[in-house]
């Protein structure tokens, strides 16, 4: 079937009668497939889906948007270049975090010991590579850690996947347990200070200006590579591609958003003689990683099927689908891409003590449902865990500079979470569901 | 008459003590419907299940091409080109239409979906059924009707070159149009050359589509025979036990 040629014009007896028969309505030539049209028909053909209640990412930017303004408006430090680059280290370890807890919420699953498992995690990385005690080459201290994070996922995806236990219960289980782990490993009341410079330069350094400008060059040729790719397949299949004007339309948007965030970060941002410029170094790495599981998700099988699982197990056992092995793998990538969180947020804050990563999960799974993950599953994507988590870094930072009573931040944050999820669950209404599911 | 397919002979299951299949014999015919009726708990969905290789049956021989075939799980039926329609459709809302016809069975290039090859494979097996009800592809199923459902999940069966599909009661729960139209989905699948075997509960939609009519009846099978040779009364009345079908089997 896969081999015969393009689809032929001309009607065959059969495709004639079922066409005389029936509701007289011509079969046509081609089904559509959306690609089709210029630039307007895309846009109005999207903005219907949004009217749909296919927001996606909208509300979150949006949001976004609302925040900055407001608090350029009420804050004069906030849109300086410095407190830019503050906002994006911030934000940083929540973004990871979100985007781990993404891999599981595609699930209808969810991880409540994500932030303790990067605490016990990081926890072994300082207790093994302190100099002042076991002085292990610190390489091998991070990739211990991150097998401990594999390892942690593996436990969890056994019990989930395997035995069978909702995800809540044994990750609830972990969160309890892991706390008292971290104090076993750390010590009541210890503070290991992080001294290896490399993992201080994670949040603390910052690319060469040029560098910066080369992050924007790969991304834009690495977006348009993967494009005409994708164009050349759907070429070589005979079906519609969208209009490449929408391409360059994309193009334009990286460049702009990129050079700016760019040139704003390459201005001196330092208080004293010592010049500080450039993207710190963590976002490219965050970058990086965003691109890699992006690519994971949309293009591979694993990627589908994790779709296809939270949207309908049944149904994806029933396509020969191993949800069991999906599953399981979701978790243990959740895990160990916790453990990358947890590495940046202690190179931000410079130390690890006994509850280290206790408080951040709950903003994690937050950060991705302010971003349009549903955390009944089958939709969002990791980009909606990272600007959920820029936003909620956003509330943070912006409330931080006004001099507001300490509780304000935390009631503000969880009136966006409502308020968000409030969106979600409406427009899963206009989206053809119901309100309670 | 042509060589069927598909040949169940004296097939039997049990649960525990309960005999839910008691030497039941099925023929289906490459490029004709066979419509599989019978009372609820008649053990209809026992007898896909045991082809369909999820619930292997007792004892029994089933025949593929004449060639005497184990199924034992639900790949082997597969390799067969077996397909299965299940009552609950098994899609998933989340996907569009392409993503779902290829759920698990995906085309790659260096590990990588294929998304054009799929879209194209999608369209033209739509296209080869004379689907027009649906818009496009890259809908996702969320956004459609029932009866747009029945005609994805029929789709996705015959993708790859079904050449047996069963269909458990394809137009419960639609409308009178959408009814019609799955109807005549049916009837294309049999122009195709597939085989196909429907449960249905309703005796006007059998006598619309069916060549063949096979009644089981608390788990014998008490009459095969053609469509146009016996009535909805009689028919009737074998499924409930009322009648007795005295003539020979097809
Ligand atoms: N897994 C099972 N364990 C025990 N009994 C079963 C099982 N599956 C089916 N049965 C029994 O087998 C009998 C036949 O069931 P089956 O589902 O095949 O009927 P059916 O003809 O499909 O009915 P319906 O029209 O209601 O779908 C029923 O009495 C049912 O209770
Ligand atoms: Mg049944």
């Amino acid at each position: 079937m896969s081999a015969t040629g393009a689809p032929k014009k001309k009607p065959t007896h059969e495709e004639l009668e079922a066409t005389s028969a029936g509701s007289g309505v011509p079969v046509p030539d081609q089904i559509g497939s959306g690609f089709e049209g210029g630039v307007i028909d895309q846009a109005k053909a999207w903005l219907s889906r949004v009217r749909g209640g296919e927001m996606g990412v909208l509300p979150a930017v949006a949001g976004l948007v609302v925040l900055f303004v407001m608090f350029t408006i009420a804050s004069p430090y906030f849109l300086t270049d410095r407190n830019f680059a503050n906002l994006l280290t911030q934000a940083a370890p929540y973004v990871m975090l979100a985007m781990a807890l993404v891999f599981v919420i595609l699930l209808g699953e969810i991880d409540l010991s994500a932030g303790v498992t990067s605490g016990v995690a990081m926890g072994l990385f300082v207790v093994l590579s302190n100099p002042g005690g076991i002085k292990m080459n610190w390489i091998l201290a991070l990739l211990i850690a991150l097998a401990a994070g594999a390892a942690i996922g593996t436990f969890i995806g056994f019990f989930v996947a395997r035995v069978g236990i909702p995800s809540f219960v044994v990750t609830l289980g972990l969160f309890l347990g892991f706390q008292g782990l971290e104090l076993l490993i750390i010590g009541t009341g210890g503070l290991y200070r992080i001294q290896e410079p490399a993992v201080i330069a994670i949040e603390s350094n910052n690319l060469e200006p040029w560098q910066g400008w080369v992050m924007i060059a790969v991304i834009l040729v690495i977006s348009f590579a993967t494009a005409m790719v994708d164009r050349r397949r759907r070429t070589r299949a005979g079906v519609p591609n969208r209009t490449i004007t929408l391409l360059w339309i994309r193009l334009v948007i990286i460049a702009v958003i990129g050079g700016v965030v760019v040139a704003l970060l390459n201005q001196d941002r330092g208080q004293s003689l010592l010049a500080i410029t450039g993207v710190p170094i963590v976002v490219p790495l965050t970058l990086f990683i965003l691109w890699l599981g992006t690519f994971v998700l949309d293009r591979t099988k694993f990627g589908a099927y994790l779709y296809a699982i939270g949207g309908n197990p049944e149904a994806a056992r029933r396509a020969g689908i191993k949800v069991v092995g999906i599953r399981w793998t979701a978790f243990i990538i959740c895990s160990s891409l916790a453990v990358v969180s947890g590495l940046f947020s202690a190179s931000k804050v410079g130390s690890v003590d006994a509850s280290f990563g206790t408080q951040t999960v709950l903003f994690g799974v937050a950060a991705a449902v302010v971003g349009g993950v549903s955390l009944f599953g089958g939709r969002g994507r990791l980009i909606h865990g990272a600007v959920g988590a820029v936003v909620i870094a956003t509330i943070t930072n912006g409330l931080g500079l006004l001099n507001l009573p300490g509780g304000v931040n935390l009631l503000v944050t969880g009136g966006v979470l409502i308020l968000a999820a409030t969106v979600d669950a409406v427009s899963r209404v206009r989206a053809g569901g119901s309100l309670t599911r | 008459m042509a060589q069927p397919i598909v040949e169940l002979t004296d097939i039997t299951k049990s649960f525990g003590p309960v005999s839910v299949l008691k030497g039941v014999s099925l023929k289906v015919y490459p490029g004709k419907i066979t419509a599989l009726v019978g009372d609820n708990g008649a053990g209809k969905s026992t007898l896909i299940k045991g082809l369909a290789g999820v619930q292997p049956y007792d004892s029994g021989t089933v025949r593929f091409d004449n060639n005497i075939v184990g199924l034992h799980n639900p790949r082997e039926a597969t390799a067969l080109g077996i397909e299965v329609v299940y009552q609950d459709l098994a899609l998933c809302d989340n996907l569009d239409i392409v993503r779902n016809m290829f759920l698990g069975r995906e085309e790659t290039e260096w590990g990588t979906l294929d998304e054009g090859q799929m879209e194209r494979e999608a369209s033209e097996t739509l296209r080869s059924l004379s689907v027009r009800t649906v818009k496009s592809v890259r809908q996702k199923v969320s956004s459609l009707s029932g009866g747009q459902r029945q005609t994805v999940a029929i789709a996705r069966s015959v993708l790859k070159d079904a050449r047996v599909v069963i269909l458990d009661e394809p137009t419960a729960a639609l409308g009178v149009a959408q009814t019609e139209q799955v109807l005549a989905l049916v009837k294309r699948l049999a122009e195709k050359g597939v085989g196909v075997l429907m449960i249905s509960h309703n005796l006007v939609d059998v006598f619309a589509v069916a060549d063949y009519i096979s009644v089981l009846y608390l788990g014998q099978m008490v009459a095969s025979l053609e469509a146009t040779q016996t009535t909805s009364d009689d028919v009737v009345g074998y499924i409930t036990g009322s009648k007795t079908y005295t003539g020979v089997n097809v």
